[in-house]
């Protein structure tokens, strides 16, 4: 794997192997000395555009458990909110030898960018472009979802009749993008519900199902999984739903909805999460909840994402 | 007054005749065979088609203030090279060309160059601020006698404005020329809003924010009794609307630009930033709608909105770069492959479609004239049966932001005649001197 920009064109022989390399990667983690030297004498670059310290420090702690060397370069406030371009920053980086850059944009599309124009020879991971996607965030939810799923049966398999149902911000979340392409690859079905102001147009051709209403899904799907998105407070001020009790009273996830999912489904929230309005405290904080998993798994996932990149894991 | 007479040899012309024209001055003095060439440079046309001089009605040549990206000079010289004798200069340079100053300015520097006779659109407000008016009778009465209005990259959105626009223009046979574009729909937005632009998380820019500002501005000329000439339709949609308009008798003309009759969206896949233009690239269903509304006179013209940017203005992620492609050096190739060789129209009808209408929108007589005895000396030959692999070396000007570089086009200009005088010989454009040596000066 050279780069990891996308979950569309992962097979789903590549992505069960970046899972189970990953749960290989959680055993390091249950260790007393919980680091590898893998990746010694490499340099992973964390560029981040954006603010995103979660995100940020997962990518650094699991470059640092494969012993790489890690430089953290915050483009805000630095020389490229003085106008310096992204190529001049990337092929400074080329100039300083870093064998990896993790690389988080407001830009659809930057880290594609990156790789493709010849400004830096390094592996590209896209930890969150704009509103296009953020692979690593799906990768980690769909190993969260395998392990729930399989526990300790989980190596090898994939998601074949899992039922997932995500809700909220689709129109914008990256997150919805990289999970749709990445859990139907693996065998899962995918329901989306959101107000219909925040659904692209142009639905159709995704492999989910699309709808409206809350209560009819969890009742019709029965999902295995529900996965919260983040709701943006500007999102109100744009005129996609009226306000904030609105949005949490049709299309949150409150106690009485948490009440009538099966049991043994799951609750998933990428973080950082809006209590009260997109997810309920009980909710979020019930044994169904998978948020903090999901922050650990997010380290043994980057680990196998970065390990596959740069210490010449092989094609996957 | 001798010095420059060219008779060009067994050119076709798009009604089948083979011909000898001869030029004199700034005239062709004769068309017909055995034309005597004594005392003239013989041009061998034997296999070209010759073509009256293209005019274009949408053309960036971003000076003064952008001078970086194109001048006035560069501009005109990447006309030249696709065959153009006449350029509607756009008004959003800095300052703007919303004052006689400045549109004075930028025809004297056309006049000086040569390679193309350049007319300045003045803008419709002040600024292209969208709020008050620019000084519309001014521009007209200049020396530039400004006849085309736009404050195209904006669109004039203000209803009120729009209306007063369309009727104050009446007093000088003016037009103002819209780029429709609801600004409240496409906030932010930098490419067709369809599954494609959901997939890649790029937001959406609706074929609905360009049919809505259409159909109102057609209402609005009708009810004012006003002319109407809408830029750059990009949907089925809007052919449609303007098919409707034209029906019912109100006075609008439209244009296409050659890029939206051949690229579609899928091309912004990779993130490209040379596929990134305003109004951006649609789907292969507009695409065909657009040539259809072109080969049934819904659409009236082609025009390039050759839009030149400095190299790093695309060397960059896709939200960090700007709109537009330059366009001039290959609107005619682009044009005979999309709808020349696809059947659509004959070469005759090229010629009404990029040079006779246009001309006549921007009330430009010394252009789109047949190429008769007595008429302006503006043409271009064209070698249709020529084939290339479109790259930097078929490019003029100074901008380098051509979405057909490596791809192959039909066609090729092999000489170009603005005035009676060589621009373009055997597809290179001549030196600067050379063109500007047969200046004449401006007058008064």
């Amino acid at each position: 794997m050279r780069h990891l920009l996308s979950t569309r064109n992962l097979s789903r022989d590549d992505a069960v192997r970046i899972l189970d390399i990953a749960e290989d990667m959680a055993d390091v983690a249950t260790r007393e000395v919980k680091k590898l030297p893998t990746l010694r004498g490499r340099t992973v670059v964390n560029l981040f555009f954006e603010d995103s310290t979660r995100t940020r420090i997962s990518f650094e702690a699991a470059a640092k458990r494969l012993s790489a060397d890690v430089i953290n370069f915050s483009a805000k406030g630095s020389s490229v909110s003085k106008g310096e371009s992204l190529k001049d920053t990337a092929q400074t980086l080329e100039a300083m030898g870093a064998d990896g850059v993790v690389v988080r944009h407001p830009s659809s599309g930057a880290p594609q960018t990156l790789a493709q124009s010849g400004w830096i020879d390094a592996g590209i991971v896209n930890a969150g472009d704009g509103t296009h996607e953020h692979p690593t965030q799906a990768l980690l939810d769909a190993f969260t979802i395998r392990r729930r799923m399989h526990g300790s049966a989980a190596r090898g398999r994939d998601l074949d009749g899992v039922s997932v149902v995500i809700v909220g911000d689709i129109l914008h979340s990256r997150v919805a993008r990289s999970n749709v392409w990445l859990l139907t690859t693996l065998g899962a079905s995918v329901t989306l519900v959101a107000p219909p102001t925040l659904f692209p147009v142009g639905m159709g051709t995704w492999p989910a199902d699309v709808r409206y209403d809350l209560d009819a899904a969890i009742d019709d799907v029965r999902p295995d999984v529900v996965m919260m998105l983040r709701i943006q407070a500007e999102r109100m001020r744009a005129a996609f739903f009226p306000n904030s009790r609105e949005y949490a009273r049709v299309w949150g996830l409150d106690d009485a909805r948490t009440a009538r999912l099966a049991p043994g489904s799951i609750v998933m929230h990428p973080g950082p999460m809006n209590r009260g309005l997109e997810i309920s405290a009980a909710a979020a904080d019930s044994t169904r909840s998978t948020v903090r998993e999901q922050v650990a798994n997010g380290v043994s996932v980057r680990m196998a994402v970065l390990y596959l990149l740069l210490a010449g894991g092989g094609e996957v | 007054m001798s010095a420059h007479e060219y008779l060009i040899r067994g050119a076709r012309l798009v009604d089948d005749r083979t011909v000898d024209l001869r030029l004199s001055g700034d005239r062709i003095t004769e068309v017909g065979s055995g034309v005597d060439a004594s005392g003239a440079t013989v041009l061998d046309a034997d296999g070209l088609l010759a073509l009256p001089g293209l005019v274009d009605l949408h053309t960036h040549l971003r000076e003064p203030g952008f001078e970086q990206s194109e001048t006035v000079l560069t501009g005109t010289r990447a006309a030249a090279k696709g065959g153009y004798t006449a350029v509607f200069a756009m008004a959003n340079t800095s300052p703007v060309a919303d004052t006689a100053g400045v549109v004075e300015q930028v025809e004297a520097l056309g006049r000086a160059a040569g390679y193309a006779t350049v007319r300045p659109i003045g803008a419709v407000s002040v600024g292209l601020a969208g709020e008050q008016l620019a000084e519309l009778g001014a521009m007209a009465s200049s020396r530039a006698a400004v006849r085309v209005f736009s404050d195209d990259g904006h669109c004039v959105a203000d209803p009120l404005l729009m209306r007063r626009a369309l009727e104050y223009v009446k007093a000088f046979d003016g037009v103002i020329a819209q780029h429709a574009q609801e600004p409240r729909l496409t906030e932010g937005a930098s490419m067709n809003e369809g599954a494609l632009s959901g997939q890649l998380g790029i937001t959406g820019w609706p074929a609905v924010a360009e049919e809505s500002i259409i159909a109102r501005d057609v209402l609005l000329a009708e009810h004012v009794g006003s002319r109407l000439h809408v830029c750059h339709v990009s949907t089925a949609g809007s052919v449609e609307v303007l098919r409707w308009a034209k029906a019912r008798g109100i006075d609008v003309t439209a244009e296409v630009t050659p890029h939206h009759l051949l690229l579609t969206e899928d091309l912004i896949a990779g993130y490209d930033a040379r596929y990134k233009v305003n109004p951006p690239l649609r789907a292969e269903e507009d695409v065909l709608a657009l040539r259809a509304g072109l080969a049934d006179g819904t659409i009236d013209i082609v025009a390039t909105d050759h839009a030149p940017h400095p190299v790093e203005a695309k060397d960059c992620e896709w939200d960090a770069a700007a709109f537009g492609m330059v366009g001039l050096e290959s609107a005619l190739s682009v044009v005979q492959a999309a709808v020349v060789d696809t059947g659509m129209l004959t070469w005759a009808d090229v010629v009404r479609v990029m040079s006779t209408t246009p001309a006549r929108i921007g009330r430009l007589r010394s252009h789109g004239q047949e190429l008769a005895a007595g008429a302006n000396a503006n043409l271009v030959l064209v070698d249709p049966s020529a084939s290339r692999a479109f790259g930097l070396g078929d490019l003029a000007g100074k901008g380098i932001n051509s979405p057909y570089l490596s791809r192959t086009l039909p066609g090729r200009v092999h000489a170009t005649f603005h005035l009676g005088r060589p621009t373009v010989l055997d597809g290179a454009v001549l030196p600067a001197e050379a063109v500007s040596a047969g200046v004449v000066p401006a007058e008064g």
